[in-house]
């Protein structure tokens, strides 16, 4: 037993390490480090980045741009680029649709999407969500019916993230309205300036523009669009959603985020000297800290498990990580509420185009702290993962 | 970053784990080992050195098995999974630390022989679990040294053969420096000691040490160097208490689940429930948390530098605490009635569960050595 990296492993990480500082624009990675939400261009162009080095996708077969990394070397990978406060490369392209076209797309499909998506030319958005689905996916209703060499779809889908930027949207549908819940739904693949297709945004309560619905009106869709086979989609579905699950602890975000914690403490006055110097808040930090290294030693036990591993199955322990990933996340973001004190009730100072009334840093702590409430929740919400727990694991 | 056991270490860990199964599984065997004078069984003990346990952390050299704090973790474990009644903690972990971190080899081979036990004298009336609180004093004399003080609650010092004992022989009470460490034969003149059990059902003895002449050779390390030594011997035992209290953790969640599988109650087994399944789902992240860190802790325990070392053995210690809190509560809730009787194991394990939180050191201490040292050292 070691848990230590090996050379090679520090190595490797020391690489990206300078890859991410240099080649992406310090401006962004300060926004995201400020807890900011950003345009278009700036995913684009972080994402673009990303890829002229080869490290957009990474988790994608080697044919079609991947890496042939271990699992070590992904979990590097992906704790460095949120410890540094570098935009995950569009995670609806490279974790999602990417990887499923990749594995059940026609050859045609692969060819036609593939490099887009690496590149961003194509911007996919997740239809998978519905008023009526949420932790509950499989009870959704979105329809597609067949009218000869096309599906007609109609429903909702909400929740859709960055919707308002996408060219493209993946849709589970019920193609097969008598089969029971899992079965009967399809993967279809809908290009979003098709007639019929209305975004309406959703304003979350961090006051940003985030997540929107969509609406589907006898959408008209080629056949040729269906990823694998018709009725087959929740396979393809819960094959993506492993791969979600794969960075679901999200470690290296709170890791940055304790960081900055802890050095914006060190300047923010307090009492006689800084709020560092106040003995509860040091200690709330220390808990976070421990909770912090027990996890990164849990991601890591699942993370050299994989070798041990007969298929791509997900770790049963992944519920582990979702849930205290996420109660991580929180914690940290909630620290950072305190260290803004009073300023966190400032309002961003672009909303009103007047000079920010506190430290600059401070505008985007509370609209990130509301913000990551959702972290509980996406994802299969905490309490669905206890219930994957007590159900697979502990036999209940 | 490798997690898998050594095939030496899985062998370790096949044999401890058969004798404990065999020595414990029967809960009713506990109950027999504690009829014992000592506390626990010598018969049982001489099988710990048979199989070599007892040698475990010392080097070859020094009569031992070149073990490190990886096999003290599978030992641990295993001990804690049985409730275990045996000094291991308090000679081989404890007092062997102190042996062969301090150089005193020569008891070495009777202690890995399981003749001779030893237990470490620490705690005084005042001073809870700071190592430096120490009231007793240590008299340089032309024959060697003079003992003079009151040592409590001394983890197996009924019983042991050789008490280690902290006494200052300079400065005041809560200095760091002036603290000494004497290697203390219990049959010495002028040392009583009054045995008793404690709530989790070990034994512990009060230690009065009233003008204990000692020759010069029984100073463990320098003079008013004891502190150091301390530390390092505590963090060892730490990260070995919280392997134990792993064992045990996992011992109760497994208990827990069988009886929810099994216990009725509106025509159903109260395991169909969703409040007492997500109760029971948070106890097994509590545990692999605990898990986790034990296995930090091992890798740091020997860390001889303590500004790495001590804040990373306090974090593991605190969030084990924090799990092994949570565990046992829930573990006598969800059971309901049956965990309040004596007769059943649920309620021991809580109990043993709730002592050890307490041992060097209790969660807000230790959360405050990580604050005080503004984190946790960044390489893993």
């Amino acid at each position: 037993m070691d848990l230590r990296y090996t050379p090679e492993e520090i190595a490797f990480r020391e690489e990206l390490r300078g890859i991410f500082r240099t080649k992406i624009p310090a401006e962004i990675r300060r926004k995201v480090s400020d807890g900011h939400h950003l345009t278009r261009d700036e995913i684009a162009t972080a994402h673009r980045a990303l890829h002229a080095e080869g490290l957009a996708t990474p988790n994608w077969p080697l044919a079609w741009g991947g890496k042939d990394w271990t699992p070590v070397q992904r979990y590097i990978y992906n704790e460095e680029v949120l410890a540094n406060a570098v935009p995950m490369p569009l995670s609806f392209n490279v974790a999602m649709v990417g990887p499923v076209i990749a594995n059940f797309g026609s050859e045609e499909q692969k060819k036609k999407f593939l490099p887009g998506t690496a590149s961003l030319d194509i911007w996919w958005a997740q239809g998978f969500s519905e008023p009526g689905a949420g932790s509950d996916l499989a009870s959704l209703k979105t329809s597609a019916r067949r009218e000869g060499e096309h599906y007609i779809v109609n429903g909702q889908k909400t929740w859709t993230t960055l919707g308002q930027y996408a060219d493209w949207i993946f849709l589970l549908v019920r193609t097969d309205p008598a089969a029971k819940k899992q079965q009967g739904i399809s993967f279809l693949l809908v290009d979003m300036k098709t007639p019929g297709i209305t975004v309406r945004p959703i304003i979350t309560i961090d006051g940003a523009h985030e997540v929107n619905e969509v609406f589907f009106d006898e959408v008209k869709v080629p056949a040729e669009n269906l990823v694998g086979e018709e009725n087959k989609g929740w396979d393809y579905a819960k094959f993506l959603l492993s791969n979600e699950r794969s960075n679901i602890a999200r470690i290296g975000f709170s890791k940055e985020k304790l960081a900055m914690v802890k050095s914006r403490a060190r300047e923010t006055p307090a009492g006689d000297g800084t709020l560092w110097d106040d003995a509860d808040f040091r200690r709330r930090v220390a808990i976070a800290e421990i909770e912090m290294k027990a996890l990164e030693i849990t991601q890591m036990r699942v993370v050299a498990g994989q070798k041990n591993r007969a298929s791509d199955k997900p770790d049963p322990n992944s519920s582990i990580l979702k849930i205290k990933g996420s109660e991580l996340q929180q914690m940290a973001t909630e620290l950072m509420l305190t260290v803004a004190g009073p300023y966190a009730a400032a309002m961003p100072a672009h909303s009103h185009n007047e000079p920010p009334v506190g430290p600059d840093w401070a505008e985007g702590v509370a609209p990130q702290f509301f913000n990551y409430r959702k972290v509980s929740i996406y994802g299969g919400s905490n309490e669905i993962q206890r219930n994957i727990i007590a159900k697979a694991f502990l036999g209940l | 970053m490798d997690f898998d056991l050594t095939e030496e270490q899985r062998l370790l860990k096949e044999s401890v784990d058969r004798l404990i199964a065999d020595s414990y599984g029967d809960f009713e065997k506990r109950r027999h080992h504690q009829d014992n004078p000592r506390g626990y069984s010598p018969v049982l003990w001489a099988q710990y050195a048979e199989l070599g346990l007892l040698g475990l952390p010392f080097s070859e050299e020094q009569g031992g098995f070149g073990g490190g704090p990886v096999e003290t973790m599978i030992v641990m474990e295993a001990l804690g999974r049985g409730l275990a009644l045996e000094p291991y903690l308090a000679s081989i972990v404890l007092g062997g630390g102190f042996l062969r971190l301090g150089g005193r080899e020569e008891l070495i081979g009777d202690v890995v022989g399981g003749t001779a036990t030893l237990a470490f004298a620490q705690i005084e009336r005042q001073s809870r679990n700071d190592l430096h609180d120490v009231a007793t004093t240590a008299r340089r004399t032309e024959a060697g040294w003079v003992l003079e003080g009151a040592k409590s609650l001394v983890l197996h010092g009924d019983s042991a053969t050789h008490l280690i004992v902290s006494a200052r022989n300079a400065g005041a009470r809560r200095d760091r420096a002036g603290i000494s460490l004497f290697l203390v034969p219990a049959d010495a003149a002028g040392l009583s000691r009054r045995g008793y059990a404690t709530q989790d059902g070990l034994r512990a003895a009060e230690v009065l040490l009233e003008k204990v002449a000692l020759p010069p050779e029984a100073l463990i390390g320098a003079e008013g160097e004891g502190l150091p030594l301390m530390e390092r011997v505590v963090d060892i035992a730490l990260a070995a208490l919280c392997a134990e209290a792993v064992g045990a953790m996992e011992a109760l969640h497994e208990l827990t689940l069988d009886y929810l599988k099994q216990r009725k109650q509106f025509g159903t087994t109260i395991g169909s429930f969703q409040a007492v399944q997500h109760r029971a789902a948070d106890m097994l992240v509590a545990l692999e948390q605990a898990r986790s860190m034990t296995m930090y802790a091992a890798m740091m325990a020997e860390n001889p530098d303590p500004a790495l070392r001590r804040p990373a053995l306090a974090a593991a210690k605190a969030l084990v605490n924090r799990s092994a809190e949570l565990i046992g509560k829930e573990a006598i809730q969800l059971h309901g009635g049956i965990a309040m009787t004596m007769e059943y194991k649920a309620g021991h394990y809580f109990k043993r569960l709730t002592m050890l939180i307490n041992q060097f050191g209790e969660t807000d201490e230790h959360i405050r050595v990580v604050a005080e040292a503004g984190g946790l050292p960044a390489a893993a």
